[in-house]
């Protein structure tokens, strides 16, 4: 197998290298504010905006083209400046869209989910219905528009892809905000009451947030697709969140989880579907999408993080829960021991101090056995008997309930 | 028809969702019933090629993985410190970037037969088939009897989860039944609006109901009608102009039903708020307007008790400094309260009560400070949340403290004593 994998990466060319750093840099420049969405649990916001930038686009291509017929614009400045006009209008339907659906909340008190639901299907719908409707002028296929791929990075000026060039300065001008409105960011996705009363206009941040989310993903969309831009705004920072607890350090991961989620996505995307489906007989299969497969890998790292998590692992949860279950129970049975141990001395001075203890459940011998090999209590032909050293330690946990405990 | 039916399922099914809080559940089954959409074609096609597009098989499949990725959302969201929105959108964008891969795996195999399978993520009614209809209908049919029959457990859920657990209800079992239907709904949906689409009627007919009605039945109701009247024009329009994409005018109708519902919503509507609380403002306007009358009154008046008010006029500069209201907001409130007949105006700039005003503003001043009175004595037992404006001291407080409240008022102010 793994004779396989290297045969099927052995065919890894600078092109390939390519792909990574280009979908590497877009993964990284969406998951920055990324970071600040999912503070502002608006995580979904990324799926939305995804479907409401169709209509912007539309309008956008067919007044680029309405310039040109009405002769503002000659033929040649029109298809120079399509990029950008494509751009501006995704931006702006992504701004709208975040406006509106806070004026669906606001005006009908509509639950926020909701109004986001609303809002971004009827803009979808619209763009759709547009595009079907000009499909004689316009020759937008919603799955170029939106599914754009990375696989197709053609070799630009100076051997850089226009694409790579464009997801850098991407990610720069996205790097350069966050540094200068790190804290601004901070403070209202953390208590926009705070920020209002220390001064930050935290609906403008709001809004700003949203523009560059939109503007991000508009500029990804083209060349590495909306899947992978939508999981790209969640998955690292989520994955980075299990794994970290404060926000440099989080924003630090995310970005190399980014980073590895590009790279691992590409290098199975060349690899898994063969080793599977040549074994299935259909030998014809090569590859499948990277885009694709890296939402895969982010899902998988996700995945990874959930269970095994060093703190806020759902494993080292579980059993650090055992583990505190397990001493409340030697604390039990040390606690009991001593009352016995109390309520005998005071009865009868004269008979020796030593009793069974609780039969019960296998915790209780469990944890008896733990304060035997921990030389807290000793095994004599009566039952279980303190030693000194159990004898202190249990003076101390009555002490300390009698603290926290005071009836 | 089988169209119709899927409205009127949708619409129910959502209306559970939107008061559970979980609209966006539905796009995240719609996306993830993808990869589920591609295996079952897989699977189908390996054991017997050229027969991957049945479709009950692909439903299926759907149902399976859309299950799959609700499961995944309630554990990440409940097992791990991640929210609700980022376990959505994380599952989203896993479950549809595998669904992405298998597609494209789909479409470099050899047998050819996979045309069509687009029309999942797009919705196509043109092309579906009798036998599809049939079938579409008949879960939607299932899922509607099941909502009818589950519904007061349904409600219960959406309104109170700890009191059903407490009652002893099989909380968790009646949420992955709704969940399912959901699910279900979902799934039928995939062949003609699309899985993209396929949210928007689980939201948009709920939440648009919610502007009509208070009461959960009639909510249900009214979403089903719209989910049905979406479906209807979608359908409709969809064979009358070619180029029409059934999804999305489907799915518009639903939104300008949502539009003219935010507005003229007889329960919620924007107008009606706006109506109701224009009419408090003039309310509480007109009340202020009085106790200002009343207080420039008492002090030109003699402070006797029983001196009629009626005589004395008011001008405007006597009454613009008594309260923080501009001379424009006082000449409306002033307009308002001739109209009725409160006031009449004696000259340009001047003003008298009438009888009727006179009683007014009489209660008025009496409420407010027998209301300002008990605050100040018995302001430990003070309920919370009082109109204090409204006409309401005696409906709230005890006989006793008022009687005792009025002694003290008299002694504070003589000239309150009415006849």
């Amino acid at each position: 197998m793994f004779v396989e994998i290297q045969h099927h990466l052995s065919a890894w060319g600078s092109f390939d290298t390519w792909i990574v750093i280009t979908a590497s840099l877009a993964a990284m420049a969406c998951a920055l504010p990324g970071v600040f969405l999912v503070l502002r649990q608006q995580s979904m916001m990324g799926d939305a905006l995804s479907h409401t930038v169709l209509p912007g686009i539309v309008v956008a291509f067919l007044l680029s083209y309405g310039l040109r017929d009405a002769a503002w614009i000659s033929p040649s400045t029109q298809l120079a400046t399509l990029p950008l006009f494509l751009f501006g209008g995704a931006v702006v339907l992504g701004v709208v869209s975040a406006m509106l659906t806070e004026f669906v909340q606001r005006l009908g008190h509509v639950e926020s989910s909701a109004a986001l639901g609303v809002v971004f299907t009827s803009l979808f719908a619209f763009g759709l219905l547009m595009i079907r409707l000009k499909a004689d002028s316009v020759h937008i296929d919603p799955d170029c528009v939106l599914y754009g791929n990375v696989e197709t990075v053609k070799l630009g000026v100076a051997g850089i892809p226009r694409a790579t060039a464009m997801v850098a300065g991407l990610l720069v001008v996205n790097l350069i905000l966050v540094l200068l409105f790190y804290k601004e960011l901070t403070i209202s996705a953390f208590d926009p009451n705070l920020a209002t009363t220390l001064g930050i206009r935290a609906r403008l941040m709001h809004y700003a947030l949203m523009a560059t989310t939109a503007a991000t993903l508009v500029a990804a969309f083209e060349s590495v697709g909306s899947i992978l831009v939508i999981t790209m705004l969640v998955a690292p920072t989520a994955t980075a969140s299990l794994l970290t607890d404060r926000l440099p350090t989080r924003i630090v991961v995310t970005l190399a989880i980014a980073f590895t989620t590009a790279l691992l996505g590409h290098a199975m995307a060349l690899t898994l579907p063969a080793l599977v489906f040549s074994r299935l007989g259909f030998p014809e299969i090569k590859d499948a999408s990277t885009a694709g497969m890296m939402a895969v890998v982010a899902g998988m790292l996700f995945s990874l993080a959930m269970f095994f998590a060093p703190r806020h692992g759902m494993i080292s949860k579980a059993l650090g829960q055992t583990r505190l279950t397990f001493r409340l129970a030697c604390h039990d049975q040390l606690r009991s021991l001593y009352q016995a141990e109390r309520a005998a001395a005071l009865a009868a001075t004269f008979e020796p101090a030593t009793w069974a203890t609780r039969h019960g459940s296998m915790l209780q011998h469990l944890a008896t056995w733990s304060l035997i090999f921990t030389h807290q209590v000793t095994r004599t032909s009566h039952g279980h008997q303190l030693t000194s050293r159990g004898r202190q330690s249990a003076e101390q946990l009555m002490k300390a309930g009698n603290e926290h405990a005071p009836a | 028809m089988g169209n119709n039916h899927f409205g009127t399922s949708a619409g129910i099914a959502g209306t559970f969702l939107l008061l559970r809080k979980r609209s966006l559940l539905g796009d995240v089954v719609g996306h993830a019933s993808l990869p589920g959409v591609a295996i079952a074609f897989l699977i189908m096609e390996l054991h017997e090629p050229q027969s991957g597009k049945w479709l009950p098989g692909l439903l299926i499949g759907a149902s399976l993985s859309g299950i799959a990725g609700m499961i995944s959302t309630v554990i990440i969201r409940t097992c791990t410190r991640i929210k609700e929105d980022a376990a959505l959108a994380i599952t989203l964008g896993g479950f549809y970037g595998l669904g992405i891969v298998l597609f494209t795996i789909i479409q470099k195999l050899p047998t050819g037969s996979q045309a069509g399978l687009a029309n999942f993520i797009y919705g196509n009614t043109a092309t579906i088939t009798q036998s599809e209809v049939d079938l579409i209908w008949r879960v939607a049919i299932v899922a509607i009897v099941a909502a009818g029959l589950l519904f007061k457990e349904f409600g219960l859920l959406c309104f109170d989860e700890q009191f059903a657990a407490s009652q002893g209800w099989p909380v968790v079992l009646l949420d992955l039944i709704l969940m399912g239907l959901v699910v279900a709904v979902c799934v039928i949906g995939l062949r003609s609006v699309g899985l993209l689409l396929v949210v928007a009627l689980l939201i948009i007919p709920a939440a648009s109901a919610r502007f009509w009605t208070e009461k959960l039945s009639h909510m249900t109701l009214c979403a089903a009608v719209i989910g049905v009247v979406s479906c209807y024009m979608g359908a409709v329009s969809s064979a009358l102009f070619s180029r029409l994409a059934a999804g999305a005018v489907i799915v518009l109708t639903g939104s300008v039903m949502f539009c003219v519902s935010l507005y003229f919503g007889t329960r919620r509507g924007v107008l009606l708020r706006w109506y109701t609380r224009r009419q408090l403002n003039q309310r509480i306007a007109t009340q202020q307007l009085l106790l200002a009358f009343f207080e420039i009154l008492e002090t030109s008046v003699p402070p006797a008790p029983h001196q009629s008010l009626t005589d004395t006029t008011v001008s405007l500069d006597e009454l613009l400094p008594k309260r923080s209201w501009t001379a424009k907001q006082l000449l409306r409130s002033l307009r308002d309260a001739q109209r009725l007949q409160y006031l009449a105006s004696h000259s340009e700039r001047e003003y008298r009560l009438t009888a009727q005003g006179e009683t007014a503003a009489r209660r008025a001043a009496r409420n407010h400070r027998l209301w300002e009175l008990y605050l100040l004595q018995h302001a430990d037992v003070a309920p919370g949340h009082v109109d204090r404006d409204a006409d309401r001291v005696e409906q709230v407080l005890d006989p006793e403290i008022i009687i005792k409240l009025e002694t003290a008022l008299f002694k504070k102010y003589p000239q309150m004593a009415v006849s």
